[in-house]
């Protein structure tokens, strides 16, 4: 490193630069021009101090980079959160750089300035940095015991990333998120760099979870609501990401496929000085709903009164003049139908400074047209140009006619173009403030092109598609899992796939039910007492097929006594049947190979055979009825085999199924109820029984926690309560005592002698449904 | 036994707007006795077109409001227990018959089944009615005409007429107005003035286009007129349409907040 070059000449200019007490040269090149930013914003105090951390940071001894950031950074964060958080943003610098994470010190810092100017107070400042430290001492692993020694992998894309995610969230929000990866990912660091940089998928659900505004998907019916009857119009509503593009912000448009608007919409407060112009110069709040509601009017104005122009043999500023005009044509007529948009579409139209645009130096052509638009919606709108005036009295006076066309109002907008034309308006300078209108979709409705391009190559050649394999079994369902530590939902946690149950020999089944015939009779007459007592009396009727002779001979006693005889003396019957759907749910974990105890068959055939007997028993009684299984080789692969569905019998095809169950792998019981429920859910009957035959806890090979998944599974519990589905667990594990009740509360049996169990089952099966 | 035929008579002219030619057709059905039944959704003016042609042909009008508990009895008639006997009391249907009215069942499917059938000799060509109970049969009076209605929009599969009921009538279809008929209807009945009238049925077409998607039955034309009625009466008049329109309809609050929105989109001028 060599000596400083330069001498400064100014003498105070000198004093800092001995302060700050440093030779990089990089330094030297810009500090002119970070101090002169910094005198501006910062106070005398603050100076001092801003050179004092600008010095030790450039000694920390990780090159000219962290210093650099802080130089360019912290007066313009200042700015935002006051001077007085340096301490605690050094505070911070300081950790890390005794910490493993020097290299996350330079995003930290180079972040600074627009994370500050989202938070806009010091308070919010603190408890960002809250945040980072305690993601930032979470995620930094040991090896051997108390010294941490690995860095935190997510902690420099999480930096790098901050300012757009607070965009999007708010700082609860970022808490959770952030809560989020660090539970899941801690122990894998290739996923927690994906996690933090807004890779992974899950990463993206969870923040859209958060995010702020009004989400599309909780207001989705509304829309559709306000598409049918404002408007008569029904087509699909397509929601578009508006997180993950930064350059380009998608607009809302429309095509053959329906309709496509952002994800979501924040409510928008209009700025605080209303008077300012810009927009929102009505000074009014609109709700996100509201905006939605403006952008699918304005979309719904295109579909009814615009027609495709062809485009080709009109410039650019051509278009763009007609699309205006066209526009404001549209949203006339919607005012026409309700009058009430007026206000909306003026809330959310930007309202241009006459002035804002100098012709000499910029290209005003965005503003000239949007002013127009605004003048040509807004009676009030004050503007003074001539033309433009004059151009929004011809504007009226052709609306006046009727509806007037696209074609015609088309003509009006290049003659407008004509008319205002200026030199300047092909500078590459654009005036662009203020000129944007956000409700208002793309237009490329609005056009079609005789050219297809200019492209030399065709390319609208049909494309081949390639003859794929055949996709075997259904498509994998996600289920969400209940991470209790958060009280939320990992969204789309569980992948369920479902498949039939492979085969066996019927005949086995068969065998099976012989061997306990004695049994099946005993049950059969149990059975014949639950049978649906299918005749119902009603009493205390006037017509009816039978006399009632108590009521009668109680009326004649009152007409003999001169009292009022009730005439409802007759009696009639209504048929009353059992209306229960049964969903049975199997367990088929590894451990149901293991011999049971004071037995010398295995848990898997004593709980076929019961299940055999109870699938007999419930096809005598006729009730509807289905078997599946389940086992799971973590989340991402949770098999839920069908037995029985409800539209079959017990027949051979069934009892062949049964035959050949097999245990394996674990048990990830809450995505499986969820999967089950879904069947049973669509049953039309009057009460809907789950029963779930297990030999032990849930728990899979992923999940470390043994808790999580028993909270899961009492969650899923819960949420099949509230879709009145009756869950019963019959556990086979002698243990079970210790957590069958945190999850089914008190419905559930244990069958501690499992020899038992073929008796058993079917005898609680009637307990439960009589 | 005689009933004064003058209590049955609608003396008043109702106020009736033609939407079509349904006038003259049931004045044809009229001629030739033969049984009417309008179908169409509450409150697009069913009852009113039967009080109407009553009026206009001068005819009494026996109406029974049906309903779930009504019996074959209740329509027919029965005996009543007095100290020294019994005495026999014609149900609405027999007296209509005796004295040659009009009578119109107002929503026959909620009445039980097994009450809609004894209709049945009177509307074909036997037109008697049998009084097994009292052991008589009534030849319906020459002026006698059975009308019916339902709506079939809320019916379910339990809630139908028999085939057999059906096809013993002539039928009109009727629906709400379109928009410049009803804004017509709306001001006469009210004297509301025409442009609030047609704000009004604006917002009624909103909610006729939910119908299916949340909605039963769409705002009806009496709602309408309910609304205007309160807009008269001095009370704003997108409080009027909240409580007369959307209140009463709906439950759901996502369609009760698009209603409020089209209220506000249609009178915030």
């Amino acid at each position: 490193m060599t000596e400083a070059s330069t001498e400064y000449q100014h003498p105070l200019m000198k004093a800092y630069w001995a302060q700050i007490d440093t030779r990089f040269p990089q330094v030297e090149a810009v500090f002119e021009d970070v101090m002169a930013e910094a005198l501006a914003v910062l106070t005398r105090k603050g100076i001092d101090a801003y050179l004092e951390a600008a010095r030790v940071i450039g000694k920390l001894g990780r090159g000219v980079e962290p210093m650099l950031a802080f130089l360019e950074e912290w007066p313009s964060a200042a700015k935002a959160v006051g001077e007085s958080a340096l301490p605690a943003v050094m505070a911070l610098v300081q950790r890390m750089q005794k910490s493993p994470n020097g290299n996350a010190i330079t995003p930290f810092l180079q972040t600074l300035a627009p994370v500050a100017r989202r938070l806009h107070s010091q308070e919010q400042m603190q408890r960002y940095l809250d945040i980072t430290l305690d993601f930032m001492e979470r995620t930094t692993g040991s090896i051997h015991g108390h010294h941490t020694t690995f860095p935190s992998p997510g902690l420099p894309d999480f930096f790098d990333h901050a300012p757009n995610l607070l965009n999007q969230l708010t700082l609860a929000g970022l808490k959770k998120w952030v809560e989020y990866g660090i539970r899941n990912y801690r122990t894998h660091p290739e996923r927690q760099k994906d996690y933090f940089s807004v890779q992974s998928a899950d990463s993206r659900a969870v923040l859209q979870r958060e995010r702020h505004g009004t989400l599309f998907m909780d207001i989705e019916r509304k829309l559709d609501l306000y598409l049918r009857g404002l408007w008569d119009d029904a087509d699909q509503l397509v929601p578009y990401s508006t997180a993950f593009d930064e350059l380009r912000k998608p607009i809302p448009y429309y095509d053959k496929l329906g309709m496509r608007v952002p994800d979501v919409y924040d409510d928008f407060f209009p700025p605080s000085p209303a008077s300012g112009g810009g927009a929102g110069g009505e000074g009014v709040f609109v709700s996100g709903l509201d905006r939605y509601r403006a952008t699918l009017a304005h979309m719904v104005g295109h579909r009814r009164w615009s027609e495709a122009q062809i485009a080709d043999n009109w410039s650019p500023f051509q278009r763009m003049a007609v699309e205006f005009f066209e526009d404001c044509r549209v949203e006339t007529l919607l005012i026409r139908e309700y009058p009430g948009l007026r206000r909306l579409f003026l809330a959310l139209h930007p309202k241009p400074l006459e002035n804002a645009c100098d012709p000499e130096t910029t290209s005003c052509l965005r503003h000239r047209m949007a002013m127009l638009s605004r003048a040509l919606l807004d009676p009030d709108h004050g503007y003074v140009d001539v033309d433009l005036n004059d151009f929004v009295v011809r504007f009226h006076a052709v609306m006046q006619q009727g509806e007037s066309s696209t074609r015609e109002i088309a003509a009006l907008a290049l003659s407008y173009v004509a008319k205002t034309r200026r030199q300047s308006d092909q500078f590459a300078k654009v005036h662009f403030d203020d000129t944007v209108v956000d409700y208002r979709d793309d237009n490329r409705q609005l056009w079609k092109f005789i050219e297809a391009g200019d492209e030399e190559e065709a390319f609208d050649e049909e494309r081949k598609i390639e003859p794929g394999e055949e996709i075997r079994g259904l498509p994998p369902r996600h289920y969400p899992e209940w991470d209790y530590n958060s009280q939320t939902y990992r969204p789309d946690w569980a992948s369920v796939y479902e498949s039939l149950h492979a085969s066996g020999k019927p005949a086995d089944i068969d065998r099976l039910l012989a061997k306990h015939s004695a049994l099946a009779k005993r049950l059969k007459k149990m059975l014949d007492l639950l049978k649906p007592q299918d005749k119902v009396r009603i009493r205390y009727q006037e017509e009816g097929s039978e006399l009632d002779l108590d009521v009668a001979i109680r009326s004649l006693i009152d007409f003999k006594g001169g009292a009022t005889p009730d005439p409802r003396i007759n009696m009639s019957h209504r048929t009353d049947g059992r209306d229960i759907a049964v969903m049975l749910l199997l367990d088929l974990s590894e451990s149901l190979n293991e011999k049971a105890a004071g037995s010398e068959q295995t848990i898997l055939e004593l709980s076929q055979e019961a299940v055999s007997l109870l699938a007999w028993a419930i096809e005598k009684l006729g009730d509807p009825f289905a078997i599946a299984g389940f086992h799971s080789n973590t989340r991402h692969d949770v098999r839920y085999l069908h037995i029985k569905g409800y539209g079959e019998h017990f027949n051979d095809e069934v009892k062949a199924r049964l035959a050949a169950m097999e245990a394996g792998w674990s048990t990830r019981m809450g995505a499986a109820m969820r999967h089950a429920a879904h069947y049973l859910g669509a049953r039309s009957a009057d009460k809907k029984l789950m029963l779930i035959l297990t030999d032990g806890k849930p728990s899979d090979v992923d999940a470390h926690d043994e808790r999580l998944l028993i909270e899961d599974a009492r969650q899923a519990v819960k949420e099949l309560d509230q879709d009145g589905i009756f869950t019963y667990c019959i556990s086979l594990d002698p243990k079970a005592d210790e957590y069958v009740g945190d999850i089914f509360g008190r419905q559930f049996t244990v069958i501690d002698h499992i020899a038992r169990l073929p008796e058993k089952l079917p005898a609680l099966f009637m307990a439960l449904t009589k | 036994m005689t009933t004064d035929k003058e209590q049955y008579k609608v003396h008043q002219e109702p106020y009736y707007q033609q939407q079509k030619n349904e006038v003259a057709l049931y004045e044809a059905a009229y001629r030739n006795r033969l049984p009417v039944m309008v179908k169409g959704p509450t409150g697009c003016g069913k009852s009113r077109f039967v009080e109407y042609m009553a009026w206009k042909l001068d005819k009494p009008l026996i109406t029974v409001a049906c309903n779930e508990d009504m019996t074959a009895s209740d329509l027919v008639g029965r005996y009543l227990l007095e100290a020294n006997g019994t005495r026999w009391l014609d149900g609405p249907l027999t007296t209509a018959a005796r004295i040659g009215a009009i009578c119109y069942l107002d929503e026959i499917v909620e009445a039980r089944q097994d009450t809609t059938v004894v209709i049945h000799p009177l509307t074909d060509h036997r037109r008697t009615l049998p009084l097994d109970k009292k052991g008589e049969l009534i030849n319906a009076h020459a002026d006698f005409q059975l009308v019916i209605s339902y709506n079939p929009g809320y019916q379910t599969l339990m809630k139908d007429l028999k085939q057999s009921t059906k096809q013993r009538f002539t039928a009109f279809d009727f629906d709400y107005p379109d928009a410049a008929l009803e804004t017509q209807i709306v001001a006469r009945e009210t004297g509301m003035d025409a442009a609030v009238a047609a704000q009004l049925v604006k917002i009624g077409g909103v909610a006729r286009g939910l119908k299916g998607h949340g909605l039963d039955e769409g705002i009806s034309t009496r709602l309408l007129v309910y609304a205007a009625t309160l807009i008269k009466d001095g009370v704003d008049p997108t409080d009027a349409c909240r409580m007369a329109l959307v209140r009463p309809i709906t439950d759901d609050a996502d369609i009760r907040d698009t209603l409020d929105h089209a209220i506000d989109a249609v009178f915030a001028a």
